[in-house]
């Protein structure tokens, strides 16, 4: 049988999906016809794409099977005949399924035409603006709703002065209530964007008829000077298809279904913003994606029906966290058969309504703004007896261990999921929330809930498996901790004291090796803890895919004098290793045999050079960027930042590698926020960022501060290092770990103590500070530990005769030996 | 043929859970292992995933009752009594003969 799908939005995209999930693709035919050029993307993070994270990123996978068709858009549909044409070919089908969403809708206001004025709907928007706003200053929305102020986001994200006109007297109307949007207004502002709130654009000015746009002219009489408009006024649904077929619409547009979402035409769904049902049109996702949900249950021949929109919204606009759920605006005007709880914090800038029944029993609905943590407990509690006092209710989720609710309460409304059924799947297994996620599809769409799930978990006693191996039942932290207050010194102490039996392993050997360094900062070659490295630490070198070593001298900041740089290259050159340039300012060089490596570190100690620690999960670079000494452009000296920073740093093993940069300005040339810790000068001082990341999962990092000094900056780096170094798991990267614990959590305990260990931390870092020594140096100053570095214990001058190497641009390459491709299997 | 041993180093040359390679005759190449107990074992020095020399670059341990050695460069894991990646299974290495006589070590050959 075939099924055409017409839209490949967010709610089209879902019905694929949950035919997918039942297998449907086995009766189904399915081709989706789409208008855009690209796959369906997260429409609502669209300001994401100006905040760095990608279109592909934002784009969804397509089931296999499906036959998508970009830019190939349905021009007609006949149900009399069950077909469809597009511009290519025409199509027959069992089904059809209308995913057409929304148009955005522009007020007839005088000159919405003038280049210069957008809407803002699709990711091409996004690019035209873009493209539009270089070298502009100002911009304008027209619209204060949630697109208006996630439009407001996107010109604040290009560097645009940013101004909202909204025609209603607060922001976010149909979500929030007055007190809640005077609470919204304070944060926005704060932002340095400019609300217009109770008035109409009247007109899109510009010098000529038909010029750009230069501003706009307000109901009460205001001037907003603006280079670039975008009206985010609110959605039409894209009917035109079905007006075309001779389907019904409704009065103010939106294809009229019945509650399995069936047209006038019983082959022919609607679904999302471009369905009427019940008399209305929802422009949110999550109504979209239970009519999905319903279609697809259809199709397969099953019975489900719409069971009713579900409105709540939690989001975060500008940084400022906003939920509405239930019934949360009506009451405004006096009605006496409910109760609202009101809480205001102005200082803290906090928010939060209740809706209660009228014997202060029953939730009706509610409204957050500025901390929306109780959020996924109270959409739960909807319409159900309240689990506990009001007050209760609004503390942050994770500190409500008394409130139960009943099991009959969505915990999942995206995905209408009870808390019974995650009870079931716990029971069943599922000990972690990914197990949820998959078993039940809580959790898997807004992920608002997954808080509650984690509750859910330790409320049934799973406790996670934190164990590092078969050695040791704790996490890294955990042992960390042990190791720090038993005072342990050796891993026998601390595998016979804390292990589970058995020597150890390639695990939790580095493991321990780490914690005793970060601790202790000693020799880590010597007695015992030699046995704990990792190949690459004890020979100080990375091993490359021949078993010959590369070796990194340290490079501060990148700054290196000629005298330096022609060392290294004679070096190279004398032991005829093959030179590259690393991303991180240094120069690795190839090819060394272990027996080489301590003449090799001895000439280039000679010539001033420490250890880089390349081969260590440690402090490995602090690039920079040349910074105000050169640049007509930098603010503050960066390379001399770096380099102290470097040298401050230097040697620190931690959980993972860790690697810095630090920008001279704004431009952010050494790509700071790719870092673990970045740091961007401003006119003021230095904005800190941390949890950035390159590699496999990119992440920009998150601003933990900003305009600090170099003492406040020097000061907060320390403690986020030892806070990481004492806290995170094995091989968590700051980027992992910053999402496991939280920002705002890691800023709390490093800028505001709030755990009452910043000193501890403090002396932490001075320890390693003041006991940082390069280790090829007292290497070489000791012939017992010089002896490791031989080819054979019974002929220790005699090269390892497996390592070959031909030659490749004038210089060595490892001939290949072995037959293995990079992810290790054996071809 | 009776089995020849040959003299490849003092036994105090070997770190405890460490490995060093040796070379016997002209290109075979064995590592050693001192393990906590002080047993010595010896298996063939080259990785079969790789075709690099790199197994006594390893770290020692144990997985269950069985004594280790995780290669360096793709951590497979062999049972250095066995020879026998626990990790892949039908790969594995040589396993050598290996006795200490008056304070020296000795693999068998041949």
């Amino acid at each position: 049988m075939k099924l055409v799908v017409v839209g490949h939005g967010m709610v089209g995209q879902r019905l694929l999906e949950s035919l997918a999930a039942r297998a449907a693709t086995r009766d189904w035919e399915i081709t989706v016809l789409a208008e855009e050029t690209r796959r369906a993307y997260d429409r609502v993070r669209l300001s994401a794409y100006f905040d760095g994270v990608s279109a592909e990123e934002l784009s969804y996978d397509v089931p296999a099977g499906v036959d998508l068709r970009l830019g190939e858009p349905a021009l007609a549909i006949d149900p009399g005949s069950r077909k469809v044409t597009t511009a290519r070919e025409m199509l027959t089908y069992d089904a059809l399924v209308l995913a057409t969403g929304s148009y955005p809708f522009v007020p007839p206001v005088e000159g919405a035409d003038r280049p210069g004025v957008f809407v803002y709907r699709t990711l091409d928007d996004l690019e035209r603006i873009r493209e539009y706003a270089a070298g502009k200053r100002v911009g304008a929305v027209i619209g204060g709703g949630l697109l208006g102020l996630e439009a407001a986001n996107a010109l604040r994200l290009l560097g645009l002065a940013t101004h909202v006109v909204e025609f209603a007297p607060r922001l976010m109307p149909l979500q929030v209530d007055e007190a809640g949007g005077a609470v919204l207004k304070q944060y926005v502002e704060e932002l340095g964007v400019v609300t217009h709130l109770g008035a109409a654009t009247t007109a899109i000015r510009g010098e000529r008829p038909g010029s750009p746009a230069n501003g706009l002219v307000l109901s009460t009489g205001a001037w907003v000077p603006a280079d670039i408009v975008v009206i985010a006024a609110g959605v039409r649904p894209r009917d035109d298809l079905a007006r075309g077929a001779g389907l019904p619409v409704g009065a103010r547009g939106g294809v009229i279904v019945d509650d399995g979402c069936r047209t006038a035409d019983p082959a022919v769904y609607a679904i999302g913003e471009v369905a009427e049902i019940g008399g209305r049109c929802y422009g949110l996702v999550a109504p979209g994606y239970a009519m999905a949900e319903v279609v697809a249950d259809r199709l397969l021949g099953g019975a489900a029906t719409f069971p009713g929109a579900d409105t709540s919204t939690k989001l975060k606009l500008l940084g400022v966290d906003v939920a509405s759920f239930g019934d949360a605006l009506t009451p405004d005007k006096a009605a006496t058969d409910r109760l609202d709880v009101v809480y205001l914090d102005p200082a803290n800038k906090v928010y939060a309504k209740l809706v209660l029944s009228d014997d202060a029993r029953t939730l009706l609905g509610g409204v957050l703004v500025g901390d929306a943590s109780a959020y996924p407990t109270l959409r739960a509690s909807l319409g159900g007896e309240l689990p506990a006092a009001p007050l209760t209710l609004l503390a942050p989720a994770g500190e409500q261990a008394d409130i139960s609710l009943p099991g009959t309460a969505q915990v999942c409304t995206c995905n209408a999921v009870t808390k019974d059924q995650v009870l079931g799947a716990i029971a069943e297994g599922c000990c972690d929330v990914p197990a949820i996620k998959s078993c039940t599809r809580a959790g898997t769409s807004c992920g608002s809930c997954v808080p509650l799930l984690k509750q859910l978990l330790a409320e049934a006693g799973v406790v996670a498996d934190k164990s590092l191996c078969e050695h040791f039942s704790y996490s890294r932290a955990e042992l960390f901790d042990i190791v720090k207050v038993r005072g342990l010194r050796t891993f026998s102490q601390v595998i016979t004291e804390h292990g589970t039996g058995g020597r150890g392993c390639d695990i939790c050997k580095p493991v321990v090796a780490s914690i005793l360094a970060s601790l202790h900062n000693e020799y880590i070659l010597d007695g015992e803890q030699a046995a704990l490295q990792d190949t690459n630490d004890h020979f100080l070198a990375n091993m490359q895919r021949n078993g010959t070593y590369s070796v990194v001298p340290r490079i501060p900041g990148g700054e290196i004098t000629p005298e330096k740089l022609i060392a290294i290259g004679e070096v190279a050159r004398d032991f005829d290793l093959y030179t590259k340039i690393t991303g991180g300012q240094r120069i690795d060089l190839f090819g060394a045999r272990v027996e080489q490596l301590p003449q090799i570190w001895q000439r280039l100690i000679d010539a001033g050079f420490e250890s880089g620690h390349a081969y260590g999960k440690a402090l490995r670079t602090i690039k920079s960027c040349v910074g105000s000494t050169w640049c007509r452009y930098g603010v503050q000296d960066s390379v001399g930042l770096a380099i102290a920073l470097e040298l401050r740093y230097r040697g620190l093993r931690a959980p993972h590698k860790i690697k810095s940069a630090v920008s001279g300005c704004a431009r952010e040339c050494a790509e700071a926020k790719g870092k673990d810790f970045g740091i961007i000068a401003t006119e003021a001082g230095w904005n800190l960022y941390v949890g950035g990341n390159g590699g496999f999962r990119p992440r920009h990092a998150d601003l933990l501060a900003s305009d600090l000094t170099t003492e406040e900056l020097i000061r907060y780096v320390d403690r986020f290092l030892m806070f990481y170094i004492r806290t995170a798991d094995r091989l968590q990267r700051t980027s992992a770990w910053i999402e496991a614990v939280g920002l705002d959590y890691v800023r709390e305990v490093i800028v505001a103590d709030s755990l009452g260990i910043a000193g501890e931390l403090d002396a932490m870092m001075a320890q390693h500070i003041g006991s940082y020594h390069d280790e090829w140096k007292a290497t070489l100053d000791d012939p017992v530990r010089l002896s490791r570095f031989v080819s054979f214990v019974n002929a220790p001058e005699t090269p390892d005769p497996t390592i070959q190497f031909t030659r490749e641009r004038g210089q060595i390459v490892p001939l290949q030996i072995g037959t293995v491709t990079p992810t290790g299997s054996v071809t | 043929m009776a089995m020849k041993w040959e003299t490849v180093c003092p036994y105090g040359r070997l770190e405890t859970e460490r490995g060093i390679a040796a070379l016997i005759g002209r290109e075979t190449q064995v590592a050693l292992f001192r393990l906590f107990d002080g047993a010595v074992h010896a298996i063939g020095n080259v990785d079969p995933i790789t075709g690099a020399a790199v197994l006594s670059r390893g770290i020692v341990g144990t997985r269950g009752a069985a004594p280790t050695v995780a290669s360096p460069l793709y951590k497979e894991v062999y049972d250095l009594r066995t020879g026998e990646c626990l990790d892949k299974p039908g790969v594995a290495v040589p396993v050598y003969p290996v006795r200490v006589r008056d304070g020296l070590v000795e693999v068998g050959v041949g």
